[in-house]
């Protein structure tokens, strides 16, 4: 690829299948890849009733921001590597700044800044709207070639690898 | 910590918090041990290839384990709020029930610490452990949240 940076919006619109569509819990709760780039990714959850941690507020419970933050994060890490493999989360620390407030979407853009042969590490922020303004943050690692996965569709030969893995799981899954 | 506290249905209070309910997250109290149970579903999967849980309802689940512990000994009052939350991965999560125990490590006026694990079949094998920090607010405390 002659732009390493950045991805063409079709395979944003691949990717979107491949690593939310594929993802039972990430779909549940609608989570959508909004921007990619190398390494880095933009996702966004919508505010739903379901996902409130506190009735009395309606504010959205902090688990659904470490739902964000650790798919968003194991994004950032595929979208790392040269060639996508299997990935799982060894550790993820979460630190809170502030309550979501109620009724406004939420963001998360993170940042894998580091990868070794066996250790992704990354680093995310969670928004409404100004990153600078964050409601939380989080720094990962992540294990590599943890187990089998489907290829990240950024080249034509992934591309057609993946769409025939999700093919599979479709009919797999039915 | 010795005064009598109005006892608290954990349960009932997990119930109403619309996220746990979405879960699948449940109370199991028996005198003084509180288990969380997460009722395993489709939706919580993260990884439908293995297929493993979501590291997020992993997180989530050990955050509500730890919220329900603290509600249990700190009686009626407002939910804890989180600060922090470092979660270890030990073991991928299988498509089965997972239940969670929390402990409190530290408990003081303003912010308790916390550590919670989670198992499935064997309570020596967990999948999941966290340790957190939690800002307690009084019963009269309305401020932020």
């Amino acid at each position: 690829m002659a732009a390493d940076d950045d991805f063409k919006p079709e395979h944003i619109e691949l990717m979107k299948s491949v690593l939310i569509e594929h993802v039972p819990h990430a779909k549940a709760i609608g989570l959508t890849v909004v921007d990619a780039k190398r390494g880095q990714a933009w996702l966004s959850v919508p505010y739903a009733e379901n996902l409130i941690g506190n009735p009395e507020t309606g504010v959205i419970h902090g688990g659904v921001i470490t739902s964000l933050l650790d798919n968003a994060c194991g994004i950032a890490v595929q979208l790392a590597l040269p060639e996508r493999m299997s990935i799982a989360t060894l550790d993820l620390r979460l630190d809170y700044m502030k309550p979501a407030t109620p009724k406004l979407d939420l963001m998360a853009h993170t940042h894998c800044y580091k990868v070794t042969k066996n250790i992704a590490f990354v680093r995310g922020t969670a928004y409404h709207t100004d990153e600078e303004d964050p409601i939380a943050t989080c720094v990962g690692t992540f294990m590599l070639a943890a187990n089998r996965a489907v290829p990240m569709p950024i080249s034509p030969e992934t591309v057609d690898e993946a769409m025939k893995l999700l093919a599979k799981n479709k009919d797999g899954a039915a | 910590m010795s005064e009598t506290k109005k006892p608290v249905d954990i349960n009932a209070l997990m119930q109403a918090i619309p996220y746990a309910r979405y879960l699948g997250i449940t109370v199991d109290q028996r005198g003084n041990e509180v288990t969380t149970v997460l009722h395993f579903s489709q939706q919580l999967i993260g990884n439908p290839v293995l297929p493993a849980l979501h590291g997020g309802v992993i997180g989530a689940f050990l955050e509500t384990t730890a919220i329900a512990q603290l509600a249990f000994e700190g009686g009626a009052g407002p939910l804890p709020k989180p600060i922090g939350l470092t979660i270890d991965y030990l073991r991928s999560g299988k498509p089965v029930d997972t239940y969670g125990r929390a402990e409190i490590t530290k408990q003081g006026r303003r912010v308790a610490t916390v550590r919670a694990e989670a198992w499935q079949d064997d309570r020596s094998r967990p999948i999941a452990a966290a340790h957190g920090h939690f800002l307690l607010q009084a019963a009269d405390d309305t401020t932020t949240s």
